[in-house]
């Protein structure tokens, strides 16, 4: 009699892969609308063409009435005007600190920020000048001699302060891209910072009132309440986050949240970061799976000699 | 009082007050199995396994998970997932065991369709498999709740709502299995215990059945040969191994029983370490909220077939064909009305019939999943109406079938 | 599984890989059980030494458990026996009795009498002195000391410092 055994698998087995090629990958395809990567090169932006003067541009952003108006500058000891909840009610949203955003955000986007903030951020659909919707961040008009040479200036001088791309930790990125309209719980993580330990119930509470006084201007300014990102490496895939992040408009037509303007190598730090929130065990997780693989095989082999041995007497 | 001597060794003491050594011969290896059976046969011993799997990651799922609307998700995704040392583990096996047990059961079930293991004395072999069917969906559909996540809540809401019958507005049922008006506490509660209780028993006691029911009838065999079994036992058992055309459960057909589990795992652990997303919704890592409903709803890639069936038609006629669908395959035995126990390759119109099945059952989940819309649902609602027809025409294809 | 045919060198080679794979799992099911490392962490518990007021028995918590600390009065420093005085912790020029506040007999909580200055155990009547010695059996012995580490002005229960360690090896607490 014939060995059907080999025919029977395929079939079987060329069944359940059907299956799981229509329900799953093709479906998925079908389901989830395709976005394509521009790999972080923000193509509609003006390029900086000019070459900037660092001294210069510190005059620029720590001269009275400049950038530290609104932002800290905290490597270089200039401390925030007044605490996040205050920064929150006048302006929606914390102003990020301005010590690491050189090695953030990308050349081009900063130079735009600082020019163009709506058209850089893409939010114009949300803040339009003719009727009076200024966005909180105002735009650099010039200090006098030529724009694009002060803004390179600008930029040159926050480049120069940042701190290198292999000290910048996931954590710090994610703090200051993400962290001051989304929280991220499994961190413990607010959008204030990080929640400290409390001894008191009073102490505790008193955070509480100030987390959710921040959130409230942040609800006012955003629309609604920013989601919590702690599952996020799970619950949305890679290339969603990353075109997301990249141009929220492009997933998600008419939403407050702005370009984040982030470069590609930062993006992957933040993307670490939700998987250090939401899958910390996976480098565990690969290396027993790998052992449990090399384990199986071996009991697959000899489960097959065992076999072999008792029905060389049946057949 | 039955006579007790002194006992010559433990398995003797044993022995004389549990009789072990006849259980050993009932269940293992004076269990006669035919030897004309492929690896087919072993699914069986395969969803045991995969049930042992399920309740050993359960009972570490359990030690930590909160049944409480407002711990649950966190339970899971914080405490067992970055907390509990292996945490992880239990819960990917847990899910991607519950799974791969529908892929089983399908390939156990057509296994059975396909050699007409359900006909005349196997009977209640084949209504009990359907009714641990039926209780496996709904212990798979109460656990797909517990994660209190954005599917569990959604899938919770749409499933509990068909019970409102349509346009019998039985909405005061909905409310009484949920124990409120949405699902909320109550709800996960109670779903809670009838995933971790009554289910289970349920499984258990009519696993119990499923096995029972194998004994009189004795397996069926690929070539549908009617065998003496105590005849060909007698001859095994006078040596002749190689001519008897039966063979011991223990360890004869267990060993290949044990070579397919081999196979078999080397497939489940990869899914569970390395390709674990198809049994872990990604919809279902976002947290329940009742005013927000996710682009896409769809039940786990089992139910979907049956979903399939509800969808394209108008909401009561909806219900009839899925109600139909839920039901129909307990009523194979009688509605296939020739004698022929054998493969269907040697059933003429039966052969057609069978993989037409097949083909449909695949369609109708590949269009369960996907957006009803457009060609999708004209595909869906077709596949609905050949699987209605197929089980009409049924009895009436078999009817005149020649006796092989 | 057991047969009365034999099972030969396959079958038992079988068994043994078998037999791995269910240790194994039986070390992942071992640390399942394993307290939690919140669990763990939350198993120290710093105390600042400098808020207590003398003579005034304040209950703190540790891994669960009540913890007495008394900042002894001057007389209480000036009347103590030898042995009495080897149970101080003497944290910035202050004495402190600091103990964990279940009975050595059976493990319910003694009341503190601040005239007698004793504590009373409602259980079974076991009494202790002030600095935590048994003056009235059944207790079998003095109130166990907590692991503690002295930082400054901070005691830290949970972690085991010099202090600690040369008491436990004394055979002062156990």
């Amino acid at each position: 009699m014939k060995n059907k055994e080999p025919l029977i698998l395929v079939v079987v087995v060329a069944f359940s892969l059907l299956v799981y090629l229509l329900v799953e990958t093709y479906a998925h395809s079908v389901m989830h609308k395709h976005v394509d990567s521009q790999n972080f090169e923000y193509k509609d932006l003006p390029p900086v063409t000019k070459t900037g003067d660092i001294r210069n541009g510190k005059v620029l952003v720590t001269g009275a009435g400049a950038c530290i108006g609104c932002h800290s500058i905290e490597s270089e000891g200039i401390a925030a005007n007044i605490d996040v909840v205050s920064a929150a009610a006048i302006y929606g949203v914390n102003p990020p600190d301005l010590s690491d955003v050189g090695v953030l955000y990308e050349t081009k986007f900063l130079a735009n920020l600082i020019k163009n903030p709506t058209h850089a951020l893409n939010v114009e659909h949300k803040f339009d000048t003719s009727k009076g919707q200024m966005h909180p961040m105002v735009a650099f008009y010039g200090a006098g001699g030529d724009i694009d040479q002060e803004v390179a200036d600008m930029v040159a001088y926050l480049k120069s302060i940042a701190i290198s791309i292999d000290d910048l930790t996931p954590k710090m990125a994610y703090e200051n891209a993400c962290g001051r309209c989304h929280s991220m719980a499994y961190e413990s993580w607010t959008e204030i910072g990080q929640t400290p330990k409390f001894k008191n119930k009073i102490n505790e509470l008193a955070y509480e009132i100030k987390t959710l006084k921040y959130q409230d201007s942040l609800k006012a300014y955003m629309g609604k309440l920013p989601p919590d990102l702690s599952m996020y490496y799970r619950s949305r895939s890679e290339s969603f986050l990353s075109t997301f992040v990249e141009d929220p408009q492009s997933h998600l037509k008419g939403t407050a949240m702005p370009r984040v303007g982030v470069t590609a190598e930062v993006f992957d730090k933040l993307y670490e970061h939700m998987a250090d929130s939401a899958d910390t065990k996976r480098a565990e997780r690969d290396a027993i799976g790998k052992n449990v693989m090399i384990y199986i095989i071996i009991f697959a082999i000899f489960a097959f000699l065992w076999k072999k041995q008792v029905w060389r007497d049946l057949k | 009082m039955a006579n007790f001597t002194k006992a010559t060794g433990i398995k003797d003491w044993l022995n004389q007050r549990l009789a072990i050594e006849k259980v050993e011969k009932v269940i293992a290896s004076e269990y006669w199995i035919p030897k004309n059976i492929n690896f087919l046969w072993a699914m069986g011993m395969i969803l045991v396994f995969t049930f042992k799997m399920l309740l050993i990651s359960g009972i570490f799922l359990m030690m930590y998970y909160q049944p409480s609307v407002e711990q649950a998700f966190d339970s899971v995704n914080y405490t067992i997932m970055r907390e509990v040392d292996f945490g992880w583990l239990w819960r990917h096996v847990h899910a991607v065991a519950s799974s791969v047990t529908f892929l089983i059961m399908y390939i156990h079930m057509f296994t059975g369709i396909y050699y007409g293991s359900y006909k005349k004395g196997r009977e209640m072999i084949w209504i009990s498999g359907m009714l641990l069917f039926i209780t496996f969906s709904a212990a798979a559909f109460s656990g797909y709740m517990l994660p209190w996540g954005q599917m569990s809540y959604w899938a919770g809401m749409v499933i509990t709502n068909i019970f409102s019958l349509g346009g019998l507005h039985m909405d005061g049922l909905v409310e009484w299995i949920r124990g409120d008006y949405v699902p909320a506490q109550a709800f996960l509660t109670r779903f809670y215990m009838l995933h971790v209780l009554l289910l289970p028993l349920a499984i258990i006691g009519l696993m119990g059945l499923h096995f029972a029911a194998l004994r009189i009838p004795h397996v069926n065999n690929q070539d549908g040969e009617e065998i003496d079994f105590d005849a060909e036992a007698k001859k095994y058992l006078d040596g002749d191994k190689k001519g008897s055309k039966v063979m011991r459960f223990a360890n004869d057909f267990l060993s290949k029983d044990m070579m397919v589990l081999g196979i078999f795992l080397i497939f489940f652990f990869y899914l569970v370490f390395f390709n674990y997303g198809f049994a872990l919704d990604p919809v279902n890592m976002d947290k329940a909220d009742g005013l927000i409903t996710p682009k896409h709803i769809y039940p786990e890639w089992y139910f979907l077939w049956s979903y399939e069936i509800l969808r394209p038609f108008s909401t009561n006629v909806g219900l009839i064909a899925f109600g139909f669908a839920q039901v129909i395959y307990l009523f194979l035995p009688w509605l296939d009305r020739s004698s022929n126990a054998v493969a269907a390759s040697r059933r003429g119109k039966f052969k057609i019939w069978f993989w037409v099945l097949l083909i449909d059952m695949i369609v109708l989940t590949a269009m369960g999943k996907l957006p009803p819309e457009g060609i999708f649902s004209t595909i869906g609602l077709v596949a609905a109406l050949v699987f209605i027809a197929l089980w009409i025409i049924l009895p009436f294809i078999t009817m005149n079938e020649k006796k092989v | 599984m057991h047969n009365n045919s034999r099972r030969g060198f396959m079958g038992k080679a079988f068994g043994a890989v078998a037999g791995v794979g269910v240790l194994g799992s039986l070390v992942a099911m071992k640390k399942s059980w394993d307290p939690l490392p919140s669990v763990r962490a939350a198993g120290f518990t710093t105390l600042d030494m400098s808020i207590y007021k003398e003579g005034e028995l304040i209950t703190e918590q540790w891994r669960g458990k009540p913890v007495f600390v008394l900042k002894k009065t001057a007389e209480m420093i000036e009347k103590q026996t030898e042995s009495q005085e080897k149970r101080d912790i003497i944290i910035n020029g202050s004495h402190f009795m600091v103990a964990i506040g279940l009975c050595t007999h059976l493990g319910c909580i003694p009341a503190y009498k601040v005239d007698e200055e004793e504590f009373l155990c409602a259980c079974h009547g076991g009494k202790f002195d002030w600095s935590g010695e048994v003056t009235l059996l059944p207790p079998p012995r003095a109130l166990d000391i907590p692991p503690f580490k002295i930082e400054g002005n901070n005691m830290i229960l949970g972690e085991i410092g010099p202090e600690f360690k040369a008491m436990k090896d004394s055979g002062i607490t156990l």
